[in-house]
């Protein structure tokens, strides 16, 4: 079965005692497996509260100005239970902003980065422990500072995810552009840190230390897709970093980066001039386009590994998925515009960023393709992380399909800004990352913990999550063609908008079933913590190399230096006696006899 | 339940496609277009819809047809051992690629009557953007804006039916979206730059005008409106306007 030798366990944990061996273990672990499930906690915390200030945004769109029941009269006794519209752009400003940058991209890179990298390249850990350890402490900050917004005077940054200027930088302009904006730079900044150290982390490790006989055209796709992703941070970064600064200074320094001349905001001239605020808008784009696929490729690759697994195939067109990644990693870097064909950006200019735009829908069309030729003529298993995984193909193609409305520029003159756009956003991010994210919380659990989790809780989750998640979703795309615009506390008084509060009232109640079931997927979480029945090594009979460590694995990962003889989805390979073939199974010729170990692939 | 998964996940292009097609019939649809251009942007955007339909709806029933084919539960057949396909590949690179640039092109008339070809002719009227208001200002007898006898209305803006209008739109402030949903026309003020918008409407009546990028705590309320009038009616209502400014003054 395989060639790492079982029997010896492979915990070697120095024998330690007291506080400070916990804190090494547990807290300031250099342990990259330790460090993955650190993310995946705090992330998992934060998803709740992002949910939280999400279902408030619903509310308020709902029933506008109504008493918000039970938890109203606990944050808004000052307006009688209801929100107030600076607090409603307060929630729709750190509900986005928890989302992309406390949720996704940490869940995808910290969490499932730092445990899955050396796990599946046949690493003992990660190139730099110590930098891993420091990416997630530099979280806190981060996390302090968005908290800590929330209680200062003017409350927590209001200006959009976006954060474009002036709004969000002459202080004057905004209660969020006092304190609640400085706070929102700094955990940006710290973000950004993070982020960078796992970037540098991830491209050492998977360039230096795969296993003998890993060649990179034998990297599973999750990892694949892990290393664009650090490609694209590493170059993608520094530049909103910069830009992040250069509103530090804009607003506490007085220079005048994206403050035009002769300002005149709420009765007051703002003081520095001569700066352009389109300026923002190119730089924050230039990071957040590329940065969208940072919230996608790693669950792309994710998804291609669950599909194989359990249609027992091999990958279809394993190297097309590679240089379709790759493919997008590059143009991403030249679609930034797409976000600014209304903001008065050179309408010519406009041109070609459509079609660089449409063009970087093809890389999309290809990896969509080739999932639904994965699963054509396998033999296909119904449990928790297939079904999340084909849902994330399904309800990626409708998110692919409405960026095509956008990047159409005439098109985009009625949709820009109005509900279609956040439609699109959540069709991709949620249905889709999101999506993929449950999947592989129910694939990898075991590997985790060494614990099942319940698979029939698990797909109670998912039905209900896949129904209410459409329910909520897709009939933005109905409200933005009627023009319906995003970021308003009440369109209502709109004659244009007044008849579509009765879809977003069932948007509302979609939202709060979907808020529910993820009860389901709490409550089967910690209890298969400490309860789920005990799995072995490879509870799904997968090829990849983590399968072949202890459940969870010691430190240092393998019993043994895992050996590769082939890529990571032979199924069904009619040269092995099994379904599947592990990538650790030396071939029939060698079975018995000592082979030398390949050359180490660099 | 392989068969039950796969029935769950057939309702989305079912439901997808049911949505799409009812919203018209009840009022959720693109607003009445009043514009003369609108009918280009409307005929675009049902252009993706079809094309986009049809890749939806094909994508959608292959996935669905694949889940219930290939039931571990009731799939005898030997699974495919197959690494991919090297003529699939070129062909479904090579046909999405080409239609997306046939996409690309088929916009860029469009945009370029709506965003690039800009008329020759001075202003008609310049508004500016400020939290959370629409300043309006026509030229006064001069016929020039910026002049001491400019007219001024806040949020209310008058123009004439059939006859192109130049708009200058300012922003004071933050950023500034003017939206007229029913004229198929968005485009964000930007506090330091002067914009062009060009359009001609063609049905009398009176329309909202939105704001579309963030600005504050009170965009939401940012609310215009316009009337479409009568060459006549519009004159009326300028000179009415014109007199009583200089009756405060
Ligand atoms: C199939 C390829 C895609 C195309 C052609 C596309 C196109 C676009 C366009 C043109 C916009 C700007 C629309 C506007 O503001 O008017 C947009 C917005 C956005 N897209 Fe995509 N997109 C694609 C895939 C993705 C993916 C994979 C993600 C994330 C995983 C994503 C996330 C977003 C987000 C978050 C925004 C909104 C940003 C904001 O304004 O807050 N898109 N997309
Ligand atoms: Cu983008
Ligand atoms: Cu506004």
């Amino acid at each position: 079965m395989s060639t790492t030798v079982a029997g010896s366990h492979a915990h070697s944990h120095a024998p330690s005692q007291g506080i400070g061996a916990f804190l090494r273990t547990y807290v300031f672990s250099l342990d990259h497996k330790v460090i993955g499930i650190q993310f995946l906690f705090s992330t998992l915390l934060w998803f709740v509260v992002g949910g939280l200030l999400a279902l408030a945004v619903r509310w308020q769109l709902a029933w506008p100005w109504s008493d918000m029941p039970i938890v109203g009269r606990m944050l808004f006794s000052a307006q009688g239970g209801q929100i107030s519209p600076e607090f409603y752009t307060m929630l729709f400003t750190m509900h986005a902003t928890v989302m992309i940058f406390f949720v996704i991209i940490p869940i995808l890179a910290g969490a499932f980065g730092n445990f899955l990298i050396p796990l599946m390249i046949g690493a003992d850990d990660m190139a730099f422990p110590t930098l891993n350890m420091l990416s997630y402490w530099f979280m806190w900050p981060a996390f302090v500072a968005m908290t800590m917004s929330f209680f200062v005077a003017g409350g927590a940054s209001a200006g959009g995810w976006t954060n474009y200027p002036p709004l969000s930088t002459v202080q004057s302009a905004s209660p969020g552009s006092h304190t609640g904006q400085t706070l929102w730079l700094i955990g940006l900044t710290f973000v950004g840190v993070s982020s960078m150290m796992g970037s540098v982390n991830y491209m050492t490790t998977i360039i230096q230390m795969r296993a003998p006989g890993m060649t990179m055209f034998r990297l599973p796709m999750t990892i694949w897709g892990m290393f664009i992703t650090a490609v694209l941070q590493a170059f993608a970064l520094p530049v909103l970093t910069a830009a992040g600064f250069m509103q530090l200074c804009d607003r506490l320094l007085g220079t005048g980066f994206f403050i035009p001349e002769g300002l005149y905001v709420n009765g007051a001239e703002a003081q520095a001039g001569g700066g352009q605020p389109l300026l923002w808008q190119h730089l924050f784009w230039f990071y957040s386009h590329p940065a969208v696929y940072i919230m996608i490729l790693p669950a792309m690759g994710i998804v291609s590994d669950i599909l194989t697994v359990f249609s027992r195939k091999p990958l279809f067109g394993y190297k097309p998925m590679i240089y379709s990644i790759s493919g997008i990693a590059g143009l991403g870097f030249i679609v930034w515009g797409h976000h600014m064909f209304m903001s008065g950006m050179n309408p010519a200019l406009g041109m070609t960023f459509m079609v660089s735009t449409m063009m970087i829908a093809l890389p999309s069309a290809i990896k969509t393709f080739n999932w639904l030729g994965t699963i054509w003529g396998g033999k296909i298993t119904y449990n928790t992380p297939m079904l999340f995984a084909l849902s994330f193909v399904s309800m990626f193609i409708i998110g692919g399909l409405s960026g095509i409305f956008m990047a159409a520029t005439p098109v985009d003159i009625f949709i820009h800004d109005t509900y279609f756009i956040v439609g699109h956003i959540h069709y991709v991010l949620f249905g889709g990352t999101a999506f993929a994210v449950f999947g592989a919380i129910y694939y990898w659990f075991p590997k985790m913990f060494g614990r099942m989790m319940n698979d029939s809780w698990g797909k109670a989750h998912f039905f209900f999550s896949f129904i209410f998640f459409n329910g909520t979703f897709f009939t933005m795309h109905i409200l933005g063609t009627g023009g319906f615009p995003r970021r308003y506390a009440d369109p209502y008084h709109f004659e244009t908008f007044k008849h579509l509060q009765s879809m977003n009232q069932f948007m509302t109640i979609c939202a709060l079933g979907m808020g529910a079931a993820q009860i389901i997927f709490a409550v089967n979480f910690f209890y298969s913590l400490f309860f789920g029945p005990r799995c072995g090594r490879n509870p799904w009979r997968a090829n990849s190399l983590e399968w072949s460590a202890p459940s969870p694995p010691g430190h240092g990962n393998f019993d043994s230096q895992p050996i590769v003889y082939r890529g990571p989805y032979e199924y069904n390979n009619p040269e092995a006696d099994d379904d599947y073939y592990p990538q650790t199974t030396p071939p029939p010729a060698t079975h018995g006899q000592s082979q030398p170990a390949p050359a180490l692939a660099h | 339940m392989g068969k039950f998964w796969t029935l769950l996940f057939l309702l989305v292009p079912i439901l997808g496609v049911l949505c799409f097609a009812l919203a018209p019939g009840m009022n959720y649809w693109l607003p009445e277009d009043i514009s003369e251009h609108g009918h280009q942007i409307d005929h675009l955007f049902m252009f993706c819809l079809v094309l986009t339909g049809v890749v939806f709806v094909a994508t959608e029933a292959v996935l669905c047809w694949f889940m219930w084919k290939y039931d571990a539960q009731h799939n005898k057949e030997a699974v495919k051992y197959s690494h991919g396909s090297h003529n699939l590949e070129v062909i479904w690179t090579i046909v999405p690629a080409a239609t997306l640039l046939f996409i690309a092109i088929y916009q860029m008339n469009a945009w370029a009557d709506v965003k690039i070809r800009e008329p020759d002719m001075p202003a008609t009227v310049e508004v500016t953007g400020r939290q959370f208001e629409w300043r309006i200002r026509y030229p006064g007898p001069d016929g020039q804006i910026g002049t001491l006898d400019d007219i001024h209305t806040v949020n209310d803006l008058h123009i004439p039916v059939n006859e192109q209008i130049l708009l200058n739109l300012k922003s004071m402030d933050v950023l500034h979206d003017f939206f007229v949903p029913h004229l198929r026309i968005k485009q964000d003020a930007v506090p330091g730059n002067t914009i062009p918008m060009w359009f001609t409407a063609r049905k009398n009546g009176t329309y909202d005008i939105v704001c579309a990028e963030l600005c504050g705590w009170g965009h939401y309320k940012m609310k215009g409106r316009l009337t479409v009038e009568s060459a006549e009616d519009y004159k009326a209502w300028l000179d009415k306007l014109a007199q009583d400014q200089k009756a405060t003054q």
